[in-house]
């Protein structure tokens, strides 16, 4: 028998090394025959913790989960059916389609005998002991992969383009960009905490296609357990030889190194990263040279992202065809995607390209956080925009989600409710890109302070007419004078939510509302007949603005009061509302 | 001066494109880049201490100030920020009577609002780094938090008791 525990980040946050402690600690007093391991996270991430036990012969006998320490002498005694997995709860995982993540929380990342029992290493065998550099691509392009970080770019026309750039005698980099920028977003991170060996592989992978010899990994410095686990897999694979020199008696050779980003959303676009990995400030540079022909150290360089990486050895192994099966006609294999927000059940979901929103919402995601009306899913972040309900049966492809304004992006998908202020998140993500702007370019640097300050005036009340008229020029303005895509996309989320919900930018403006309640100087609270008099509101009211006698329905004094919600709060009764 | 990082300096100085790997290594030595350190390490490695303060201020790991025992790194990514990130924030400041990248008197908590933790399905989120590691909490209500910040100045008094 094996008990696994699930120690991804979300894991651990909920508590999974607590949970693994105490189960050693009892199983330290019972004798051998029962084997603890632990694995990266599975995607349930709305479940954790979660612990598996697996039967002699490797099956799954039973997953539990909200597995807290305080149960793990349950599980072992198996008085624990209360935790089982609901019916409802796995039909999360059956309904996915797992290339990318298919080894997510079922191995133990730290352990690389578990990767290559699981197919681990084959198709890096296979390409360098069957298969030309120039097949490698052909493969790659029979799959139709595309870059899976944002842009789409077909990743073989990338290979493509760096094996035939003349790297002048010296050296091709094959770069892996871990620098999981996009707020909302945890693909990558799984993958690396979950499935570290996958990313290697697929890297030395490229590295032969392309005739490189190094690899260099940017991830971000916020992801330490990912560092670590990569850090481990590295020492392990050159241990067992699939780094290094020599690789499979093939004659090619292949090393990884790791570069922690220091905090730069920029950095996510590849000259800028670049320049990070040479120690400058990661600011864009122009394109052309592409870093294909002209990339770190001026030498021949390929970029591609942590997932398009992970999908490599698959379709290596399994065939370009067998990848292609998945998807539409443009948009090809599976997709990850990071489902957070005010959704039922949050976590990772990797579907074929090509299926329609809702389900992904609806169909795994269990609909939205108590039962509240859907309003809208964000996607691609800073860089995306806000897909209305209304268009919820759009299929999750490159081509259809761009149709909408948005981009598919990195998979980064928050669902939003009735509650949520359309033009506040449009404010957010400015606020978000007008930090993040590395100032090279004037229109992003001052631009998007520009269109910050008046969506900080309309969210404040003091919004004015031609205010929208303003935006919309700005971005388009903007998007033509920025050099690179951050400063080419950061008006996406102004212009989807102007676009779909320009009633809520009218509101705020002329009618002086937030018809989410969100924005305070916009709403008032009140108290209702449901109040019972427990006085506890007037008790935390900070400014004395709220009167009323014990047992009796109590009053704000709207004059007084600064909104600051503490009456909210501290309402047990639910009895004072925004209006 | 500076023997912490002289291991640090001996493997890197000379090496092309190392500033933010000696920057990092640094800061994780005296938990910021003091104004000397930054002279110091210009001096060793021959770049400019202008170069070096540019590439400090460009990313947002690197601090120029002291921080304090416990780093509140609170999450304000989508996923949080949608679920009430910017009230856990008040939460915080008004707890420890501290903002966005301040440090309280008692050199113990320093408040650092970050852009995204990755741990999206527990929103909202905050990471707390301190001298035994990182704890990520997530599903935090102002409650919680307020309790979690308690805790840790409970443990830091037991301590000196």
């Amino acid at each position: 028998m094996r008990i696994v525990v699930g120690e991804g980040s979300c894991g651990v946050a909920s508590g999974a090394k607590k949970t693994e402690a105490a189960l050693a600690a009892l199983l330290a007093g019972r004798g051998g025959g029962i084997a603890l391991e632990k694995a990266g996270c599975v995607g349930n991430c709305y479940l954790e913790p979660i612990v598996d036990v697996y039967a002699d012969d490797g099956s799954l006998s039973a997953r539990y989960v909200h597995a807290t320490e305080d149960r793990a002498a349950d599980i072992l005694e198996g008085a624990a059916d209360d935790l089982l997995i609901s019916g409802e709860d796995a039909a999360f995982l059956t309904q996915q389609e797992r290339i990318v993540l298919r080894n997510a929380g079922l191995i133990n990342p730290e352990k690389i005998e578990e990767y290559i029992a699981a197919g681990g290493y084959e198709a890096l065998k296979k390409a360098l002991t069957q298969m030309t550099p120039e097949g490698v691509i052909e493969e790659i392009k029979a799959s139709g992969l595309r870059g899976r970080g944002g842009a789409g770019f077909p990743t073989w026309f990338k290979w493509d383009a760096a094996r035939n750039a003349d790297a002048g005698g010296g050296a091709k980099y094959m770069v892996c960009n871990a620098d999981e920028g996009d707020p909302g977003a945890f693909m990558d991170r799984s993958v690396l905490e979950g499935d570290p060996h996958a990313v290697l592989e697929g890297m030395a992978i490229g590295g032969y296609a392309i005739g490189a010899r190094e690899g260099v990994i940017y991830v971000r410095a916020e992801y330490p357990l990912a560092i670590v686990r990569l850090e481990t897999a590295i020492a392990q694979a050159e241990e067992k030889g699939v780094l290094g020199e020599d690789i499979f008696g093939s004659g090619f050779g292949f090393s990884i190194r790791i570069k922690a980003g220091a905090g730069a959303f920029v950095c996510g676009e590849e000259t800028a990263l670049i320049a990070s990995l040479e120690g400058e400030r990661g600011m864009p540079r122009l394109k052309p040279p592409f870093p294909a022909q002209k990339g770190f150290w001026k030498q021949p360089t390929n970029i591609n992202n942590v997932e398009t990486f992970a999908n490599v050895p698959f379709v290596i192994r399994e065939g370009g065809a067998a990848f292609a099966a998945f998807g539409t006609e443009k948009s090809k294999g599976t997709k990850v995607f990071a489902l957070a927000g005010k959704i039922k059940k949050g976590g990772l979901v990797e579907v074929p390209m090509g299926l329609p929103l809702k389900d992904v919402i609806y169909g795994i995601g269990g609909g939205i956080k108590n039962d509240r009306a859907f309003k809208a899913v964000q996607m691609g972040g800073p860089s995306g925009g806000c897909i209305p309900a209304a268009l919820a049966d759009t299929p999750v492809d490159y081509e259809s989600i761009t149709q909408t304004g948005a981009i598919v992006g990195s998979g980064g998908m928050i669902v939003m409710d009735e509650d949520t202020c359309m033009v506040d998140m449009a404010r957010y993500f400015l606020d978000f890109t007008r930090k993040e702007s590395c100032g090279k370019c004037n229109y992003c640097r001052i631009g998007t302070k520009r269109m910050l300050e008046i969506l900080e005036r309309i969210t404040a009340g003091k919004g004015e007419d031609g205010d929208i008229e303003k935006l919309e020029e700005l971005a388009v303005k903007i998007k033509d004078g920025s050099l690179c895509g951050l400063g080419q996309t950061a008006p996406n989320p102004v212009l989807t939510t102007i676009r779909y919900f320009r009633n809520e930018y009218e509101d705020h403006i002329f009618k002086k509302k937030c018809t989410a309640h969100y924005c305070k100087a916009l709403i008032r609270y009140e108290i209702t007949d449901a109040c019972k008099g427990c006085t506890l509101c007037a008790k935390n009211c900070p400014v004395d603005a709220i009167a009323g006698k014990v047992k009796e329905k109590h009053e704000i004094d709207q004059g007084l009061c600064i909104k600051c919600g503490k009456c909210e709060d501290n309402c047990k009764f639910g009895a004072v509302v925004r209006d | 001066m500076f023997a912490e990082i002289e291991p640090v300096m001996e493997k890197y100085a000379g090496v092309p494109g190392s500033l933010i790997t000696i920057l990092q290594k640094t800061q994780e030595a005296y938990g910021y880049l003091a104004e000397d350190a930054i002279f110091y390490i210009a001096q060793r490695t021959g770049v400019p201490a202008s170069k070096i303060y540019g590439v400090a201020t460009f990313y947002t790991q690197f601090r120029l100030k002291p921080v304090g025992k416990y780093i509140l790194m609170l999450c304000k990514g989508t996923a949080c920020h949608v679920n009430g990130a910017a009230g856990i924030e008040e939460a915080v400041s008004e707890h420890l009577g501290i903002a966005d990248g301040e440090t309280t008197a008692d050199g113990l908590f320093t408040l650092d609002v970050v852009a995204c933790l990755g741990c999206c399905s527990l929103a909202p989120v905050m990471m707390v780094k301190g001298p035994a590691g990182e704890e990520t909490h997530g599903a935090l209500t102002k409650d919680r938090v307020r309790a979690i910040i308690d805790e840790i100045g409970a443990g830091e008094k037991s301590l000196k008791a």
